[in-house]
């Protein structure tokens, strides 16, 4: 038999020491919430799938949830094609840039609830710009009262926020083409749709791939900006399921269900993750 | 169609890249253009495709002056040095789409594909995807995607470079076999002088955005026009010593010797002779021939060839034999040549003489 040298696993070990810490304790902690009733440290009852039962059952996670796909949704919908299209028409030499590259992250820089007070102060109809040209223009526009309002503020924060970090990767991607490739389809006579088509996209693939799974996560997870500029209204217009979950925990107090509620808010996310990875990755072989 | 280039120059901010080219292909004829990195050929192909545009000169296609017709418009295909295929699309689909672009019925499509792809060996591999080819396999498709439209215009810039040895001898075989029947004008860059003779048709010497010397291969190879024709075109370069004749004697380097016979007609005075790598021998030769006394630098053993790098009084060598040869470092030697085989160039460049050698073969380069 092979005699087997097991030294390596020391070398292994601050990495498990790491993640350890950093995942798997607090998220055993979590589990071990969701499935107890807590009332103080030393009176608690073992409830198993009780909690959970209860979350899946709760009109209220449904609501959100429902609305976060649909937010995630239009996030993705908007700021992939938007990404793509700036990074095409982004210069490729000369001045133009370190200026556009520059000017497409500076949004990237602002913090997020920067980024709500900044919406917050320009979508009102006397003071700020964008409220108050919606306004003139005879759109009855406030995001405080209207609940289609404050979901397409939010909506268009995040557009505003995050299509460059797209647009970013995409140029990225689009100055590792080679010129020959370009010079190729010249001489193959192949129109702008078929460079974009059969060039472009194909070497995009990767950073898409990326950016797509970044974007959702973090859309997913989105709190702060509707935090800060409605609270989560109004009514319950732009409340996500972050927002319906620290509402539960801190709020409420209600740990059991707040840790049963977060552990699927978790699977949830890795689970289209997993679906987005798959779907972009399955016919690697053939492109 | 001929294509004819005159006066084409052309400078990018105050550098020139091509200096006052003047050039004329033949339909159906097989030109390599043979130079270092650098000398312009990349950018001398663009200028033929219209990829760029001279700063100066026209380029005229069959007669009608095309210089400002964008690639678009021209019937023109290339083969690069990279392996450029569409990543997405399968193999006869690759090579379809120049013709799919030309709108050209499926049929005759699918019937064309095919008979490209079984001149090129690849008739196996049309459903698969680039990726799933090996370099040599990637490199047959794109030059399959050339081939496939009939142009008037096939420039390949080094498509053999990135490609083991074997298949390149056998792939630069099969390149002739190609251009044989067809009305095209192919234009091959390479930087190997061994590549240009192999290939035959007509060679193009280019020289820091000049045509040094252009004409049919063997041709140029035997009587190169000046001493830069004369070492870009062989590989190690020809060996370069100042020479001077004097009534009955000559001198080379600082070996005074009786004139040969060869240089009866030469008038007196100071000139450079040129040795080619592979003319000198260790044997002694039967025919009037130099001696040198030379010091050995290092010997290079390459397969069943050694390279010898020499000196003599501080003037470097080169020596090509068949063979492996072990020296040490720093042996004395005494190498021959026949005068026969001696190129002798005036001192401003200009060729004075050339050896009347046999026609090249392949292996003598």
């Amino acid at each position: 038999m092979k005699p087997y040298n097991n030294k390596a696993w020391w070398l292994v070990l601050p990495v498990f020491v790491l993640v350890a810490f950093s995942a798997i304790i607090p998220m055993m902690t979590v589990v071990n919430y969701s499935v107890q009733d807590i009332f103080d440290p030393s009176t608690r009852y073992f409830v198993g799938t009780e909690w959970y039962r209860e979350i899946l059952a709760d009109p209220r996670l449904h609501d959100s949830l429902m609305r976060q796909f649909v937010y995630s949704f239009c996030v993705l919908a908007i700021e992939v094609p938007l990404g793509i299209i700036v990074a095409l028409s982004m210069p490729r030499r000369g001045l133009g840039v370190p200026v556009s590259l520059i000017l497409l992250s500076l949004p990237l820089l602002v913090p997020w609830n920067v980024v709500g007070t900044i919406w917050q102060i320009i979508g009102r109809e006397d003071i700020g710009l964008y409220g108050w040209i919606l306004n003139s223009l005879g759109l009855d526009y406030n995001y405080a009262s209207n609940p289609r309002d404050a979901w397409a503020t939010v909506l268009v924060m995040d557009v505003w926020h995050w299509t460059s970090l797209v647009a970013l990767l995409c140029y990225s991607g689009l100055r590792s083409i080679p010129d020959v490739y370009y010079q190729a389809a010249r001489i193959d006579r192949a129109s702008s749709w078929a460079v974009f088509r059969y060039i472009q996209l194909p070497k995009l693939k990767n950073v898409l791939l990326i950016a797509v799974m970044l974007r959702f996560m973090d859309s997913f997870m989105i709190y702060t900006e509707p935090f800060v500029l409605t609270g989560g209204g109004p009514g319950t217009a732009t409340t996500f399921l972050s927002q319906t979950l620290t509402q539960m925990a801190l709020g409420q107090f209600d740990l059991g269900r707040a840790a049963a509620f977060s552990l699927i808010y978790f699977l949830i996310i890795l689970l289209v993750t997993w679906v987005f990875y798959t779907a972009m990755t399955h016919n690697d072989n053939k492109g | 169609m001929s294509l004819q280039l005159d006066n084409v120059t052309l400078s990018v901010r105050g550098e020139t890249y091509i200096d006052n080219a003047c050039l004329m292909l033949e339909p159906g004829s097989f030109n390599v253009l043979l130079g270092h990195t650098l000398a312009g050929k990349t950018t001398l192909m663009r200028l033929m495709a219209g990829l760029d545009m001279p700063d100066r000169g026209t380029v005229r296609l069959g007669g009608r002056d095309m210089t400002h017709v964008p690639v678009r418009q021209r019937n023109v295909s290339m083969v690069y040095q990279q392996f450029i295929n569409y990543p997405t699309l399968t193999v006869f689909d690759n090579i379809a789409s120049p013709l799919k672009q030309a709108k050209v019925s499926r049929q005759e499509i699918a019937r064309r594909v095919e008979e490209t792809a079984e001149m090129l060996g690849i008739q196996h591999l049309l459903g698969r995807y680039p990726q799933e080819l090996s370099g040599g396999q990637q490199q047959r498709t794109a030059m399959a995607r050339a081939l496939v439209k009939d142009a008037d215009l096939v420039l390949f810039d080094e498509p053999l470079v990135n490609l083991d040895y074997k298949l390149r001898e056998a792939l630069r075989v099969e390149m002739r076999k190609l251009f044989e029947s067809r009305h095209t004008i192919a234009v091959y860059a390479t930087t190997e002088p061994a590549e240009a003779l192999a290939l035959g048709g007509t060679t193009t010497l280019l020289h820091q955005g000049r045509i040094v010397q252009s004409g049919p291969s063997d041709e140029v190879y035997r009587h190169p026009c000046n001493r830069e024709a004369a070492s870009l075109f062989g590989e190690p370069p020809i060996n370069l010593m100042p020479m001077t004749i004097q009534g009955d004697e000559c001198r080379i380097a600082d070996l005074r010797q009786p004139r040969p016979d060869v240089w009866r007609s030469l008038p007196a005075g100071e000139y450079q002779v040129g040795i080619r790598p592979h003319h000198w021998s260790l044997q002694p030769l039967e025919e009037p021939a130099f001696r040198l006394p030379v010091v050995v630098r290092v010997a290079e053993i390459s397969g069943s060839e050694t390279f010898l790098h020499l000196s003599h009084d501080r003037i470097d060598l080169v020596a090509h034999l068949i063979g492996i040869h072990e020296f040490g470092v720093d042996q004395a030697l005494e190498m021959q040549v026949a005068c026969r085989q001696l190129f002798v160039f005036e001192p401003d460049g200009d060729l004075v003489l050339s050896p009347s050698s046999p026609r090249p073969t392949l292996a003598s380069v």
